[in-house]
């Protein structure tokens, strides 16, 4: 109705039938600036008081009505943090390279002959691979054990990399879409100028799929950087420990107070919220890629 | 593969040029997906050979196993009252963590489809706490669930409620972790909604405005049932996953108190890695992965019912 009239009210006052459609429009904005303000505090308070608590004085940590500003700024939580963690954090990061690199290349060479070249059993394989997403991590993980117990890998960080470089399906399905986007002439081209199938792949195909190793790339940190089961089990030797596990393992002992613990917090999540906000766009895009396709 | 039908007719020469480079390319395909083949061999096939048959045993991971054929099972099933218990919870999770998840993920996803200012801000905000650590996270939680200096009692008590002592009460426990599920886990069906909703042809709208449709009914005859395969690849994938929630457990509760947030893959985690029983704990994987099996072969079979394809 509102609409019909608007031409007919334009002409004699066209002034408050204008207003009154804005202020509707102004209101139904605060309205939800209002809801989704909230919803996102909500959302990022745990992260927040992670932040604060971890700058604050241990005796006003757990203050209630909860603080969420820090008044003065207790950096020596950090170095007290950092007189601990270094060699954590180096666990950490080796782990997550050495996962990263492997992952984007044995996973690429793999999606890319999966999707341009044609040799026998290339369709059974992926099958083969695809198939093996359907028995849930759990179903090997204690023949795994076994496994590295006999080969001597248990307390090494061996079972925490070769594994994920060697057997990730969704990155190899991810990858191999992208590839079966990139026109073939492509190819040819390279083809007839005599490159070998290794150059054609190295130098023409990967530089293609770029967006596709970003997303790839940091789902493999991801998936490297947060794991829980992996260390938890296969590591006895402190001194090998990820972060996040030396976190909790040390809960009581070195982390005695919240505050120093919430530093140790914050240091953990850090690098991935970095990570993230340089390459959200790829973040998002690979995570449609997977759902939708 | 036409160079590979052709060979007959042609001279001897031509034939072994054509069968040579066949062979090239079987050489080079499969060295090129060797790295990951031998990856599905060494880490999926044989572990999984193994696992079926430690399960028949009692094998404590350091001496040698005893045969014991299905009696793993049999006890689970008739004598262990943990397992029922980690059955118990297992399912309590289940039914709270999925239903809130997916309908939350899907109230943001339509409040970030707005295409108004700022909006990507929101999206970002509730879709950091997946990219978050696990522990690190939980362990902020473990502080947010404190009775008195907890910030969710303090945030309930300006409402007048009294909250309870979450993870030392066994009836409030499992609640608790629900909702750090809920907080972690809702920001990744929100951005597989959110390409859902994005996907939707904005003339099926002008249509249904056409036609006088209100607002509730364009979600319900258009937005809906547009959205049922991503809600469909959501519902398999989040039973997958739920049925597997470890982390949050480990660090929040310790599958306390009394027992009641036990849930089965803790109890695994127990059997196996505390306890050195891998021939009972693989018994329970391999039920697991039945339970699994068949929930997502039921959902595959009921899809024709809901899942609009068009």
């Amino acid at each position: 109705m509102a609409r019909l009239s608007r031409p007919l009210a334009g002409r004699g006052s066209p002034r408050p039938a204008r207003t009154a459609v804005q202020f509707r429009r102004l209101a139904v904005d605060l309205v939800f600036y209002a809801v989704m303000t909230a919803l996102a505090l909500a959302f990022l308070a745990p992260l927040l008081w992670m932040v604060t608590a971890s700058l604050k004085p241990e005796y006003l940590v757990l203050s209630v009505p909860p603080d969420f500003l820090p008044r003065h700024f207790e950096w020596a939580n950090y170095a007290e943090v950092f007189n601990i963690i270094p060699v954590f954090l180096y666990n950490s990061f080796k782990l997550a390279f050495l996962t990263v690199g492997g992952v984007l290349f044995v996973n690429s060479l793999a999606a890319y002959a999966f999707a341009r070249l044609d040799f026998p059993g290339r369709d059974l394989a992926f099958s083969v691979l695809l198939a093996t997403l359907m028995v849930p991590g759990i179903v090997t993980l204690i023949p795994l054990y076994i496994i590295y117990k006999n080969i001597g890998w248990i307390d090494t960080h061996y079972p925490l990399w070769v594994p994920k470089v060697l057997h990730s399906v969704t990155a190899c399905f991810l990858l191999r879409q992208f590839f079966k986007q990139i026109p073939q002439e492509l190819e040819d081209a390279a083809r007839i100028d005599g490159a070998s199938t290794f150059q054609i792949y190295w130098r023409i195909m990967l530089p293609q799929v770029r967006p596709a190793l970003a997303a790839v790339g940091i789902f493999a940190f991801l998936d490297s950087w947060n794991d829980l089961f992996g260390p938890l089990i296969f590591l006895n030797t402190l001194e090998l420990q990820t972060l996040p596990v030396a976190l909790k393992l040390f809960q009581g002992e070195f982390f005695s107070q919240v505050n120093v613990l919430m530093a140790g917090a914050t240091v953990t999540i850090v690098p991935v919220l970095i990570i993230f906000f340089v390459a959200q766009k790829y973040f998002i895009q690979g995570i449609t890629m997977t759902g939708i396709k | 593969m036409a160079v590979r039908a052709r060979p007959l007719t042609l001279s001897s020469a031509r034939l072994s040029a054509a069968r040579r480079r066949w062979w090239r390319q079987a050489f080079e395909g499969w060295l090129f997906i060797a790295p990951v083949m031998i990856g599905v061999l060494a880490f999926y096939f044989v572990p999984i050979v193994v696992s079926l048959y430690v399960s028949l045993t009692n094998w404590d991971g350091l001496t040698t196993a005893d045969w014991v054929g299905l009696r793993n099972y049999e006890r689970l099933f008739t004598r262990d009252r943990y397992f029922r218990d980690s059955l118990r919870n297992t399912l309590f999770y289940v039914v709270g963590h999925i239903p809130l998840t997916i309908g939350l993920a899907l109230i943001l996803a339509l409040l970030c489809n707005r295409k108004v200012r700022g909006v990507i801000w929101f999206r970002t905000a509730f879709f950091i706490p997946v990219i978050t650590n696990v522990v690190a996270i939980s362990l902020v939680w473990s502080f947010f669930f404190a009775p008195r200096s907890g910030t969710l009692n303090w945030f309930l008590s300006l409402f007048g409620i009294g909250g309870p002592s979450w993870l030392s009460n066994s009836q409030w426990a499992m609640p608790a972790v629900i909702i750090v599920s809920v907080w972690f886990g809702v920001g990744f069906p929100m951005i597989i909604l959110l390409a859902g909703l994005q996907g939707i042809p904005e003339m099926y709208y002008d249509a249904a405005k056409i036609d006088g449709a209100s607002a509730w009914a364009r979600f319900r005859y258009v937005t809906l049932p547009l959205l049922t395969p991503a809600l469909f690849f959501l519902s398999i994938t989040q039973f997958i996953s739920s049925f597997q929630v470890f982390g949050i457990i480990y660090v929040l509760t310790g599958g306390g108190p009394a027992n009641a947030t036990s849930v089965y893959i803790y109890y695994i985690y127990q059997n196996a890695f505390q306890n050195s029983r891998m021939g009972y704990a693989s018994a329970m994987a391999w039920i697991l992965f039945a339970v699994i099996a068949t929930i997502t072969f039921v959902q595959w079979k009921l899809q024709k019912r809901w899942v609009v394809y068009d």
